[in-house]
């Protein structure tokens, strides 16, 4: 495998997520996209990690008015 | 692989048992400001440990309910007073971390004032202030912030200056005043400004950890229902119309030099309690024999008046300390107010064998007028058979009251002669004295440092009772 | 016990400290200044909290975000400040926080003048804020109970979870007459439900927000029940020389030490007058006039106001005797001679 991993993951909780799409502007490598299938209990499009590309900056979650809704992973140092 | 890296501060609750609906989520709508400035805070609290000594100040507006979400001591306030809720719980636990977080309608407009004298009195707190425009809560009314021009339900042709004046800048008007510490005013419209928003509001809370005073961060946040805007827009909406009004920056940084200082923690035991206020453990018991008095000189109701400076609240007050300490039931009623400065003042004593009705003199049997005005008032409405002392010095004419005992006296002639015309009260107390018997030379000598404060002249008011009383033994040529 | 010859208003600090009061935020106002003077003179020696707040209206709530700490506190003022914080006496009612208001009362409406009144009864007796509640209003008429019932209040404050007034005119405030304070400090324990700024308490929320209908009501209810035991419990009667009255005359403050005169002169004349002065203006010793207006051939009650407690003791009566009422406003104190003539006409 000599796949680069990407230096962070996202994940964005669905139900806390009220489709405002702060973080979709504020990611600086647009890997966060609204979801065109699911509708979350509050009734929005919730915003949702396209997969792959994300840089662990954090951007999106200080850019993120729900306390919950995003949490940012990044890449062990021991697995770069 | 993976390793957590931000999550939701520990300093929310997990989920909210306190709203009502969805308890997973905040009520704040889709893109709001608040739930990022509750994100930084919780965060801020999170890292300086300081969650279990906050207690959290929530205001009313759309913040009303931010103690659904905080893992803190949480005060709900009133609208605008929440920096005077703070101030009392701060004061009380100094040792805590008390944040004031406040909307721009409370801080502003209503809470204008306890803002300013939080402010001013450099209160030990961390103010976060959500300057948004707009009242959300209330549904998009006009806000002491909101822009010229800017159409609200309550300015619907948009501010005018000339009805509603101009915006409101908090950051400028806070900073003029001396005591604060910190005062910045930052944005969330950008990456850049949130990095600086997270920043001051740590900063905040650290100058209330060190004891610094009062730090006040403004925050111009988006309320994109209020601004009838998406959530991406009103970041532009900040930085379009906002920023230009409000520039972005720090208008004050004592933080370094500001001292650290809290309240000092001292117990006091409570015999100290008691003679800090005054209350000496030790009773003066009445004397064992009252002197005798004569029949009409018993269970007096005096009437004391003259021009205020004269003494006359004071001689009152003496003669209800001596017949206290002789063990009688006394009272003292002062009139009150303006005309103590400056104008005529008079006070009613009783001094009684039995428990004292009504304090008020109506038919005293002793008057004692200083000067003129006062006999003509007074002496009318004397007993009959009473004692009418008057102060010749100040007073030409006679009394009119012929059923009434005179004891005239210069009473201010022999004060001055002795140095000092304020004694004039006490040569009268020492006649009335000598004249009654009332009370004793010995207990007037020694209750006299109870209303007599300043030490130094205590041997010439003596002096002065004496001499009152040997004016009436006939012993004092004047 | 130590024996002073002190004004009522001081009489109200030194008694706040001894009963444990551990801040004071006020604001000064004529007649009740000398509170917020000797407050500021004495709590800070102690150890204790003074601040001279910017309003009424943020000095109440101190007392509101103090009281929220779960330890004594206090404030005071007259009838123009005391309108003024009816908006947190509203809230400490409602979030049930425990708290001492001195309302040393002074002519009025508006700026009126400094004069003694009683005109604040309906402001402070029937709530005066909004909402449904009630407060406890302990009505001193001398020096002593200046001290002993500020002393109490803070008790029934805690007791109740209740803010607490002390309400007497400005001639008691400023009145001074011998005081027997007690020795004994106290100190009470802060209670649990109070916000310590720590992890012991950190849960707990100092709040008056109901939202759901339901909930309010039931809150409401709650707060309804407790006023029913404080009436049960609480009321404070004082009578002078009603065993064989034929006629009554009810005041309280200086009204009715005047009136304590009065019965003295009529009783000279052989009219048979008692003296029923209420000591707690709420709870409102309704029972007793009862009683006594089965004895009694006619009620007198004397007012410096234009007559607000006589709307709760015709209450009382329920129309069965005839009650008259004499007022006197603007800071016109009647004299002893005078009330006689006003009994005289019964």
């Amino acid at each position: 495998m000599t796949d680069k991993l990407d230096r962070g993951r996202l994940e964005i909780s669905a139900d806390e997520c009220k489709g405002c799409g702060l973080c979709i502007v504020a990611c600086p490598v647009q890997v966060i996209e609204f979801s065109k299938t699911v509708i979350n209990k509050q009734g929005y499009h919730p915003a949702q990690y396209k997969g792959s590309g994300c840089t662990g900056c954090g951007t999106c979650f200080y850019a993120c008015p729900e306390p919950g809704a995003v949490t940012v992973y990044r890449l062990a140092k021991q697995a770069q | 692989m993976y390793e957590k890296h931000l999550e939701k501060p520990a300093s929310f609750y997990p989920e909210y048992p306190r709203k009502s609906g969805n308890q997973a989520v905040t009520h704040y709508c889709p893109g709001c400001g608040h739930g990022i400035a509750h994100k930084y805070i919780a965060e801020a609290l999170d890292d300086l440990k300081l969650t279990e000594r906050t207690i959290l100040i929530s205001p009313v507006g759309c913040s009303v309910f931010a103690y659904y979400y905080f893992d803190v001591g949480n005060i709900q306030a009133a609208h605008g007073r929440a920096p005077a809720v703070a101030t009392g719980i701060k004061r009380i636990n100094p040792h805590s971390i008390v944040i004031s977080y406040q909307g721009d309608g409370d801080l502003a407009a209503i809470g204008g004032d306890e803002i300013i004298h939080a402010a001013n009195r450099g209160e030990r707190l961390s103010v976060f202030f959500i300057n948004n425009a707009i009242y959300g809560m209330t549904g998009g009314q006009m806000a002491p912030t909101t822009l010229v021009g800017q159409q609200t339900t309550t300015s619907p042709r948009g501010r005018n200056i000339h009805n509603e004046g101009y915006p409101i800048r908090m950051c400028e008007l806070i900073s003029a005043l001396e005591a604060p510490v910190y005062v910045e005013r930052v944005s969330l419209h950008s990456p850049g400004g949130r990095a600086k928003a997270r920043k001051a509001i740590r900063k905040a809370l650290e100058n209330q950890v060190q004891g610094k005073g009062f730090s006040f961060v403004e925050i111009l946040a988006q309320c994109p229902t209020g601004w009838k805007v998406s959530a991406p827009d009103s970041l532009k909406w900040i930085e379009e119309k906002m920023l230009p009004y409000y520039p972005v920056q720090v208008f004050r940084d004592k933080s370094a030099e500001a001292e650290s200082w809290a309240p000092p923690d001292v117990t006091y035991s409570d015999a100290d309690v008691l003679q800090l206020i005054e209350l000496p453990l030790e009773d003066d018991a009445a004397p064992a024999a009252r002197p005798k008095v004569a029949e009409q000189y018993r269970n007096p109701r005096i009437k004391i008046a003259g021009f205020g400076g004269q003494g006359v609240l004071l001689l009152g007050v003496a003669m209800a300390q001596l017949g206290m300490m002789e063990g009688y039931n006394v009272s003292w009623l002062p009139s009150y107010g303006p005309e103590m400065r400056g104008g005529t003042a008079h006070c009613h004593v009783n001094i009684s064998d039995t428990p004292i009705g009504s304090p008020l003199v109506s038919a005293s049997t002793v008057c004692v007028a200083f000067n003129k005005p006062s006999l003509e008032k007074f002496e009318k409405e004397m007993a009959s058979d009473g004692l009418l002392i008057y102060n010749t010095s100040m007073i030409d004419i006679e009394p009119t009251r012929k059923d009434v005992e005179w004891l005239p006296i210069p009473a201010s002639e022999i004060a001055s002669q002795m140095g000092n015309i304020r004694f004039a009260n006490m040569v009268v107390l020492g006649a009335y004295i000598q004249k009654t018997g009332l009370v004793s030379m010995e207990t007037a000598i020694k209750g006299l440092p109870t209303f007599i404060k300043a030490k130094k002249l205590i041997g010439e008011n003596i002096k002065a009772l004496e001499t009152g009383a040997a004016f009436v033994r006939g012993e004092l040529k004047i | 016990m130590p024996r002073e010859l002190i004004k009522g208003n001081e009489a109200v600090v030194k008694g706040a400290i001894l009963a444990g009061c551990q801040a004071y935020f006020g604001y000064p106002i004529t007649p009740a200044s000398e509170i917020a003077e000797a407050a500021a003179k004495y709590f800070p020696l102690v150890g204790r909290t003074f601040i001279q707040a910017e309003s009424e209206i943020a000095s109440i709530q101190m007392v509101y975000g103090a009281a929220g700490g779960g330890v004594r506190v206090m404030t005071a003022s007259s009838g123009p400040g005391i309108s003024l914080k009816q908006e947190g006496i509203s809230y400490c009612a409602g979030a049930e926080l425990p708290c001492v208001i001195a309302d040393i009362m002074r002519g009025g409406p508006g700026l009126g003048n400094i004069a003694p009144e009683q005109s604040d009864y309906h402001q402070v007796v029937k709530g005066g804020g909004h909402g449904n509640y009630r407060c406890i209003v302990l009505a001193p008429n001398s020096a002593q109970e200046m001290c002993d019932l500020t002393i109490k209040a803070f008790d029934l404050a805690d007791q109740y979870r209740t803010p607490v007034y002390v309400v007497t005119d400005g001639y008691i405030g400023q009145m001074m007459e011998q005081v027997n304070f007690p020795t004994a400090v106290q100190h009470p324990k802060r209670h649990d439900w109070g916000v310590h700024g720590d992890d012991a308490t950190r849960k707990n929320l100092i709040n008056s927000i109901y939202l759901d209908p339901e909930e309010l009501e039931e809150h409401n209810r709650k707060l309804q029940k407790k006023y029913v035991e404080i009436e049960k419990k609480e009321v404070l009667v004082d009578e002078y020389r009603t065993q064989d009255a034929e006629l009554l005359v009810v005041g309280y403050g200086i009204i009715s030490r005047i009136l304590r005169t009065t019965v003295d002169l009529a009783r000279e004349q052989g009219v048979k007058v008692g003296l029923l002065r209420p000591v707690t203006l709420w709870p409102f010793p309704a029972m007793r006039i009862q009683e006594l207006c089965e004895r009694v051939r006619a009620i007198q009650v004397v007012e410096l106001s234009n007559g607000q407690m006589v709307e709760d003791v015709r209450l009382a009566v329920e129309g069965r005797k005839p009650v008259k009422f004499y007022g006197r406003m603007g800071g016109s104190v009647p004299s002893a001679q005078e009330l006689l003539g006003v009994i005289r006409k019964l």
